[in-house]
């Protein structure tokens, strides 16, 4: 097993050293996982849901999605007779 | 402009820079793989040169499209957050499925493949041409099943506890792999690639052809670049028919608006040009039967009977059901802790019109349309672009197979012009998938509008000129590395 670790490492090694032409494209690679990891990862792409925990991810997105409506829309669950067919959401039972 | 519009700019960007590099990605793998093959089977040592130059070609080109789909992560994350967590639970195993097979696949295979000439055998530095050939085709695979979700949600349930689009279980695992949409998107954007990467090669041969280099090597390669476009072109024609009965089908407001067709109905008329139309060749091409019902625009609009005789209704009865579901969440998630039994009540009223979910967010009935002139002639110019790409295609296996490709300048010049075009035939093919079904993120489940996440246009707009820079920086960089490389050519002694 441990050999065969070692052939790999040894592949893989010699494969970057013997580079010519693929030394520039090795470079460009890492450039840009720098730029897209260590700046815009950090800086500027920062997932507005990190941090929270699973419920409150489905509390801030359950609020997202029904906050909207709210404020343009009317309560219309007038197909269950004990809900109010009109009024804020927040008065029903 | 506002956040949505600058969100849905830079994503429309970023992916349209990926899907520069996938289509040659894809078509230069099968290129190699065929050439090398050549190699082992021939014993002919010339494809072997051939092959190393055009995966000298190959690894520039992914070496500057690598991670390039990343960023269309990260802004999911950041622009989309509210779309990320509603389709987290059903796109984590597909996305964590490419991964894998992508970091694994490639990552072993593409290092066998250019640093294994000579070091592993033969047969088995064919074997990982292929196979990195073939993980990337299947990459591709999961992120068209993410995308072909998006079309057509199968498989999933709305849960509004964790308010997200949950798979249940393996049969609804099995039902998004096996989404029709994504089958048929699939086999359209991959050998699309195909066809990206026989024009390039063939276009490159004729730039030798017009330089009276490496002629034997431009011949040969034409004839392959040729036929595996051809290949291409064939099944690009037949998977776009089943795309359009799935358009048809699944998204028909998306075929309405690609064909302008504001009143639909039997033998709907196909529309080469705005007054210039095949009487009834819409609805042999959306459903197979010329007395096929196409619905339009209007139709969409006004609600229409389908094909199986089920009654669609309107755009407003769907908004007012869309509105009952959206209540229906809000009070449900108000009462879920302090009232149980009422929760359950106002669940089943969800359930009933969750579907149409949505709709509620639509402020008219007219939201449902997409631009239409932008997707009209989009589908037109992908069409044209795509037919003119086979006669090219067409004429270099003719002057290839028959060794007439001498003095032919009027036919390399032309073939150069057909790189930009390839790409953007194929880019046309992503503007009528995607704006045609706007306005929704998820189909009927969720528009842009309500996806987004509530950050400044201004946050947006930075990181949109950011990446338009650092894009652009790459894309200068690629193309004189790839035209350094063509420059120096593949270096074969011919007789």
């Amino acid at each position: 097993m441990a050999g065969l670790v070692k052939k790999v490492w040894l592949f893989y090694r010699d494969g970057f050293k013997n580079q010519t032409w693929g030394r520039p494209l090795i470079w460009l690679v890492i450039l840009k996982f720098f730029i897209l990891f260590a700046i815009l990862r950090v800086f500027f792409f920062r997932p507005v849901l990190a941090g929270k925990t699973d419920a409150e991810k489905s509390e801030t997105v359950g609020e997202n999605l029904t906050r909207n409506h709210n404020n343009t829309q009317t309560n219309n669950l007038n197909e269950q007779p004990w809900i109010p067919s009109s009024g804020p959401v927040s008065s029903l039972p | 402009m506002d956040t949505v519009l600058w969100s849905r700019i830079q994503f429309a960007m970023t992916a349209a820079y990926h899907w520069l590099f996938v289509p040659l990605t894809l078509g230069l793998a099968l290129v190699m793989a065929i050439m090398e093959t050549l190699y082992v089977v021939r014993k002919d040592d010339f494809w072997r040169k051939a092959t190393q130059f055009w995966m000298k070609i190959f690894a520039i080109n992914f070496a500057v499209g690598i991670a390039t789909g990343l960023i269309l992560e990260f802004e999911f994350g950041t622009n989309w957050s509210n779309y990320s967590w509603f389709v987290g639970d059903m796109f984590g195993a597909p996305l964590a499925i490419e991964g894998i097979l992508a970091f694994f696949m490639e990552a072993t295979f593409f290092a066998v493949m250019f640093f294994g000439w000579h070091k592993v055998s033969k047969r088995f530095h064919l074997a990982s041409t292929w196979l990195t050939g073939i993980g990337a085709t299947i990459s591709a695979y999961w992120i068209l099943v993410a995308n072909g979700w998006m079309q057509n949600p199968v498989g999933t349930t709305f849960n509004p506890d964790t308010v997200r689009s949950e798979m249940a279980s393996a049969q609804a695992f099995w039902e998004v792999v096996t989404n029709p949409v994504a089958v048929s998107k699939f086999f359209h954007s991959v050998t699309s690639g195909w066809v990206t990467g026989g024009v390039f090669v063939v276009a490159v041969s004729g730039w030798y052809l017009l330089k009276g280099r490496e002629r034997e090597f431009a011949r040969r390669s034409m004839l392959i670049g040729a036929i595996v476009g051809l290949v291409g072109t064939g099944a690009v024609m037949l998977s776009g028919d089943s795309s359009g009965v799935h358009a048809a089908k699944y998204q028909p407001m998306k075929l309405a608006a690609a064909e302008g067709l504001e009143k639909g109905g039997p033998r709907a008329p196909f529309s080469i040009v705005p007054g210039v139309e095949i009487p009834g060749m819409l609805s042999i091409l959306a459903t197979h039967d010329i007395d096929g019902v196409v619905p339009g625009i209007n139709d969409i609009l006004n609600g229409y009977t389908d094909n199986e005789g089920n009654v669609v209704p309107s755009v407003a009865e769907k908004m007012a059901r869309g509105r009952k579901a959206l209540d229906a969440l809000a009070v449900y998630r108000e009462l879920k802790d302090s009232d149980p039994d009422s929760a359950a009540v106002v669940r089943k009223v969800l359930d009933r019109n969750v579907q149409y979910m949505g709709y509620g967010h639509l402020e008219k009935p007219e939201d449902v349309i997409p631009p239409v002139p932008v997707v009209f002639w989009a589908f037109r110019l992908m069409i044209g672009l795509g037919m003119l790409m086979a006669l090219l295609l067409l004429l270099a296996l003719i002057f290839s197979w028959k060794d007439k490709l001498d003095k032919k300048n009027w036919f390399y010049i032309a073939a150069l012009c057909c790189i930009p075009l390839v790409f953007i035939c194929g880019q046309c093919g992503w503007i009528v998938a995607e704006v045609g079904r706007q306005p929704w993120t998820i189909q009927g489940l969720l528009p842009v509008n309500v996806a987004v996440s509530s950050l400044s246009a201004g946050a947006v707009k930075t990181t949109f000129f950011l990446f338009l820079a650092i894009f652009a920086l790459f894309l200068v960089i690629e193309i004189r590395i790839m035209l350094g490389a063509i420059k120096k050519g593949p270096q074969i002694t011919e007789n």
